[in-house]
């Protein structure tokens, strides 16, 4: 199965490894590879250059450039403001910004901060009253995490102290196997496939333990291939129902709320 | 993409970590054809860590015959650091009639530059054997806490090669463990092909061109441990020339095959 069962949703992109020396020509090819894979629309993060613990004024410039490439495309892309927890009061001030008086729908944590700290907590909470998801980068590497990358078990910490909010375990943790392992109690907290090689059986997995309803599809292009990653949902043994929600429909009914609430119709 | 696709790396048995939605031979081969894969150049996961490599060689053997629908070409797996390995050579060459071998250096211990890989290497070639070389079978980063193996490093190739005429060397997995800017000193060492199940980025073929030629790349899915679909798909992100998406499916692994 090649051809796409259903709306494509991609919410996992960046501007970084994609051609271009502009966010506007990045953001043109990155759409016109994401038009040939059928990829109707994407969630876009980061800036053009990555930054493990950006400063305010870097994450703000990141912000800036994923605002400027989404600025002829609000039909086809979204933006989620990236963020450090270290600095608090700068970080909630770029939400708002971004979030609240801006056109983007979620948070990106990255490397800068273990996803349960404390520091988090403001932060999530004002995301949670302002409907945005969150999208905390995860990694479980045998080789070692960066100094301030978060595992999945440590989302589950922020997962319990946070009921109420919309987290997204990035990369599943990368080792898939214990990822969906360490999020399956926590009903809040949705898996992303994106970012690691299309190793069979984990979108599988994935469905079994957490429900259809908690899986979505993400790239990480241009990092990754839309190819690679799209394959986890086009081959595995799961019902075109479920292929359905995965692609699209999940990320859809999540976005709805925030959406609608910057009059945006879905 | 119609055409027919010869698919250089699918690989038979079990995945020793887990089972595989498509690790029953009848499976794989069932989907092989359902993408118009008519050929597929199969090795076994039991040569990673069986020391009876013999054994695993027959299987993989018995296997292509009784489930292979005539697709899955078996290429057995050679490993140098056992004792009277050369009979295993024999063994593929002559009693299989194997048209390749797929070698797994970094599972069996030795690195290329080690006299035993050149002196398999020109057998290997005397005999007229293709030399699949497994560069890493999955994402170092996600190992097994109890194997953890490093990827094959592929740069004594550059100064062996030319010591070994007509040597054919297709390297597996390579294209996400060898940095591009080296990829052309190493294709360029001699009749070296790589193929496109590890690699990765947007429109990846398309960037990939920019340091190899067309016609030193081959379709490889690595299934079943990856989705076939991926390298399927690849082939669809980047846009290609008619040329170059034959050459890259099916007419480049053809002319390996039969030089």
């Amino acid at each position: 199965m090649l051809n796409p069962p259903a709306e494509i949703w991609d919410l996992h992109t960046h501007l970084s490894g994609v051609p271009g020396r502009t966010p506007d020509e990045k953001m043109v090819n990155l759409l016109g590879f994401a038009e040939r894979m059928g990829i109707a629309k994407q969630v876009v993060f980061m800036g053009m250059e990555f930054s493990y613990e950006p400063t305010p004024e870097k994450f703000r410039q990141e912000n800036d450039e994923v605002l400027q490439a989404l600025s002829h495309y609000h039909d086809r892309a979204f933006g989620f403001v990236y963020l450090n927890p270290k600095f608090e009061k700068e970080s909630l001030d770029e939400f708002d910004r971004c979030v609240v008086n801006g056109p983007m729908v979620g948070i990106k944590l990255w490397v800068a901060e273990h996803c349960n700290a404390a520091s988090l907590d403001p932060i999530i909470a004002r995301a949670a009253a302002h409907k945005a998801l969150v999208f905390q980068h995860t990694w479980i590497k045998i080789t070692g995490n960066l100094p301030g990358e978060s595992t999945p078990m440590e989302l589950a910490e922020l997962a319990s102290r946070h009921p109420g909010a919309i987290l997204i375990c990035g990369h599943c943790g990368g080792d898939w196997e214990l990822g969906i392992r360490a999020i399956r109690p926590h009903k809040n907290i949705y898996a992303d496939l994106a970012g690691g090689d299309p190793t069979a059986g984990f979108t599988e997995m994935a469905v079994r333990e957490l429900g259809v309803e908690r899986v979505l599809f993400g790239s990480d292009a241009g990092g990754r291939s839309f190819a690679s990653q799209l394959a986890k949902v086009y081959g595995a043994r799961i019902t075109d129902d479920d292929k359905r929600l995965i692609l699209s429909g999940n990320l859809k009914r999540l976005l709805t709320p925030i959406l609608e609430a910057k009059g945006v119709k879905v | 993409m119609n055409a027919p696709i010869i698919d250089v790396q699918v690989t038979l048995s079990r995945w020793p970590f887990r089972r595989l939605p498509l690790d029953e031979t009848p499976a794989l081969v069932e989907a092989l054809q359902s993408h118009g894969i008519t050929q597929a150049w199969a090795g076994s996961f039991d040569a990673l860590l069986h020391k009876d490599i013999a054994s695993a060689n027959a299987r993989l053997v018995d296997e292509c015959a009784k489930h292979g629908s005539g697709v899955l070409l078996p290429f057995g797996t050679v490993n140098p650091k056992l004792p009277d390995w050369e009979e295993d050579l024999r063994r593929c060459a002559e009693d299989y009639g194997m048209r390749g071998i797929r070698l797994h250096p970094n599972y069996h211990g030795y690195a290329l530059d080690d006299p035993l890989f050149a002196r398999l290497l020109q057998l290997a070639t005397e005999r007229k054997l293709i030399v699949q070389i497994t560069t890493a079978m999955e994402d170092e980063r996600m190992m097994h806490p109890l194997l953890q193996v490093k990827p094959v490093d592929v740069n004594p190739l550059v100064d062996l090669l030319p010591t070994v005429p007509g040597a054919r060397i297709v390297l597996l997995n390579a294209l996400r463990t060898v940095p591009a800017p080296i990829l052309p000193k190493i294709i360029g060492a001699g009749e070296v092909y790589a193929e496109i199940a590890s690699l990765e980025g947007v429109g990846g073929i398309t960037n990939i061109l920019q340091h190899m030629p067309a016609g030193r790349l081959l379709f490889g899915s690595h299934a079943p441990l990856f989705y076939l679909e991926s390298a399927l798909l690849k082939i669809k992100e980047s846009p290609l020339t008619d040329e170059q998406l034959n050459g890259i499916c099916r007419e480049n692994a053809a002319r390996v095959l039969a030089a």
